[in-house]
């Protein structure tokens, strides 16, 4: 059974990005089809989470005072403009939510709008995309962009996995990408589905990328386990197999401690300096952290236990697709995108956007591209019956004829990525020739993917084919940039180039499947001087 | 990752099948949830936080996946126990599991003072 719409607007991905550009477009009046590659309502690393959101009041020097703090640490790429936006337009946005979470209410009789649990975060806002009109098609990957002739996009294409199964197509006026961060299959808590399968499907349609390079973010979590919790790990103390306590600097980054630590042996941590009222709550706060410890028969408290850290890839770095208007418009004309799937060097520059930023982000940019999308299809109409072309390659067209056991090759494939992008000696510790050498090694996985992936015997094996080809595009852009930026700056970390070098105080684009480039984005690229012009 | 499934407390409602977001479960012959792709589980535990039959266990090791005895499970008073302090259907409004989810900022300000 094959699935055909029409929309105004198709968005892809049902996270918390996806969620609110369909709500916005809705709201503006469009029809609107949101594909999510799983369970719009659990699907993406927010609703596993426990997001805060940038919450700054409508005070303009608090304002403005929050957005130099902010820029003042984003080592020149960031640009104060839109970190005004995001503020405004999530301070505006977040509260339309009250009829479907319920929010505490802080002690002045406020309701705490900011500082949301995720399972209830994301179903509340399936609850709101159904009651604004979206249609969800849930279990329904994407799995390449349709485009017009003139190169804008016409829609999408992808297959259900759940139902009646076969393939779907939604052609509508405007798309937004909205599947995420690509965190190259670490382990870090709910990104299963983050593959950068968007990133690979704009950039066929032309899209570029841009800091690629800002992707080497990482998470503690107890070994072997997902619950990667930064509240409660704020508590933590750190030790070798020795029981020697590993110094930390007094840095709430422990990152690279830790990972040297870990390059030398097993690394132990405990919990004990959270106080006793802390700890009585902490279900109610973060219900999911206390699990695995509890399945274990582990005391965190009193106990010492070991630790790993997840790779996040561009999730908490910054890279994605790049920007070229206010309305979170991609190269590809009528393409947008939002949240994780688009580079916030925007808002956090050099450095990672975390929490806070990143949810603001996600939330403003998902509203402004459901609502340009929105616009767009009202402006130029669906133009449904023009004939469009498909743009997808590497994973659906092999240009060499298929390998019988697309299996093994998609194996061949993810495992090849994981051994290059998730070892802590090769992201955070980057020296050129290891870069380089990663890089030969990609390449030669691009070529097998491109020459020789097919889509596979069925639904799963067509989405993980693809997921496959698009693995291994992230990590051509992300390590090329890295190998690029000769210099240490912010997230991105050369051994061989300690340092800022004042000359690639510009962000670098990045793009290109069978040959990838990578060049400099012109000189600051920064909004004209119009700082904290709060609308 | 998800490694059981409590046919005799199971209602077989679908809601882990249809809330999966990696799509581990198919509904099998008899209706009961199969585990038909384990490997695709991301140990995110939202299985268990949705499923208000407490009928699905996910063992807390995401790298590979391991024995566990049912029997004990069963006795140990894990299983629900997500959807309980997360506050979820019939202990909603419970005082005892209120969402304190806006005090986690005290978590990283305290964490700080020392």
């Amino acid at each position: 059974m094959s699935l055909h719409l029409e929309a105004d607007v198709l968005i892809i991905g049902g996270g918390l990005a996806g969620c609110w550009a369909a709500v916005a477009a809705a709201r503006a009046g469009a029809e609107v089809v949101l594909a999510d590659k799983g369970y719009c309502g659990t699907s993406g690393v927010t609703a596993t989470a426990g997001p805060n959101h940038w919450w700054v009041p409508p005070d303009p020097e608090k304002r403005a005072q929050a957005v130099r703090d902010r820029d003042a640490r984003a080592l020149g790429l960031a640009d104060p403009r839109w970190m005004a936006r995001i503020i405004d337009t999530t301070w505006r946005t977040l509260p339309t939510l009250a009829d479907y979470y319920r929010h505490s209410v802080t002690a002045g009789g406020v309701p705490h709008y900011q500082s949301l649990r995720g399972p209830e975060y994301l179903r509340a806002l399936r609850r709101y995309a159904e009651a604004s009109g979206v249609r969800i098609l849930d279990h329904s990957p994407a799995l390449e962009l349709l485009l017009h002739a003139d190169g804008s996009v016409a829609g999408a294409r992808g297959l259900r996995r759940q139902g009646e199964g076969g393939n779907w197509t939604v052609r509508a006026a405007g798309v937004v990408v909205a599947t995420g961060g690509c965190a190259f299959l670490s382990k870090l808590l709910g990104s299963r589905t983050n593959t950068g399968d968007g990133h690979l499907m704009a950039a066929e349609a032309g899209a570029r990328l841009s800091g690629m390079e800002f992707s080497t973010y990482h998470t503690v979590a107890e070994r072997h386990s997902t619950q990667t919790r930064s509240a409660s790990y704020a508590f933590a103390d750190y030790f070798d197999a020795d029981g020697r306590q590993i110094d930390t600097g007094g840095n709430p980054d422990v990152t690279l401690p830790l990972a040297r630590a870990l390059l030398a042996g097993p690394v132990y941590a405990t919990l004990a300096r959270m106080p006793a009222d802390l700890r009585a709550i902490l279900p109610q706060i973060q219900p999911a952290i206390l699990l695995p410890f509890q399945r274990q028969g582990i005391d965190p408290f009193t106990q010492r236990f070991p630790i790993t850290l997840h790779g996040e890839g561009t999730v908490r770095g910054t890279g994605g697709l790049r920007l070229v208007d206010d309305d979170c418009q991609t190269d590809v004309p009528g393409l947008y995108a939002a949240g994780d799937a688009a580079t916030r060097e925007l808002i956090a520059g050099a450095t990672s956007g975390g929490g806070a930023q990143n949810s603001a982000w996600a939330v403003s940019s998902g509203t402004w591209s459901g609502q340009a999308a929105a616009r767009l299809a009202s402006a130029r109409g669906r133009r449904a019956h023009q004939g469009v072309e498909a743009a997808g390659g590497a994973g659906l067209r092999p240009t060499a004829g298929a390998l019988k056991d697309a299996a093994a090759l998609t194996r061949h494939l993810t495992e090849g990525v994981r051994a290059e992008m998730l070892p802590y000696d090769k992201i955070l510790f980057r020296r050129g020739p290891v870069l380089a050498q990663s890089l030969a090694t990609l390449d030669g996985l691009w070529r097998d993917a491109r020459d020789r992936l097919a889509p596979g015997p069925d639904a799963t094996a067509r989405v993980r084919a693809r997921e496959a080809a698009a693995l291994v595009a992230c990590a051509r852009w992300s390590t090329a940039t890295a190998l690029a930026r000769g210099e240490t700056r912010g997230l991105h970390r050369r051994e061989d180039a300690p340092g800022l070098n004042p000359d690639l105080a510009h962000r670098l684009l990045s793009g290109g499947l069978d040959t990838v480039w990578v060049r400099a984005d012109g000189p600051a690229q920064r909004s004209p001087a119009r700082r904290s012009n709060v609308a | 990752m998800i490694e059981l499934v409590v046919d005799d407390r199971c209602t077989r409602c679908d809601t882990c099948v249809q809330v999966c977001p990696t799509n581990v479960f198919e509904r099998g012959t008899d209706g009961l949830p199969l585990i038909a792709r384990q490997e695709d589980c991301q140990t995110c535990f939202l299985c268990e936080l949705y499923c208000q039959a407490d009928a699905l266990y996910v063992a807390p090791n995401c790298d590979e996946p391991v024995a566990v005895d049912a029997a004990s499970i069963m006795a140990s008073g894990l299983l629900g126990q997500f959807r309980r302090d997360s506050g979820w259907n019939e202990w909603e409004g419970d005082p005892a599991h209120a969402n304190l989810h806006w005090r986690m900022g005290e978590l990283f300000a305290r964490a700080r003072a020392g």
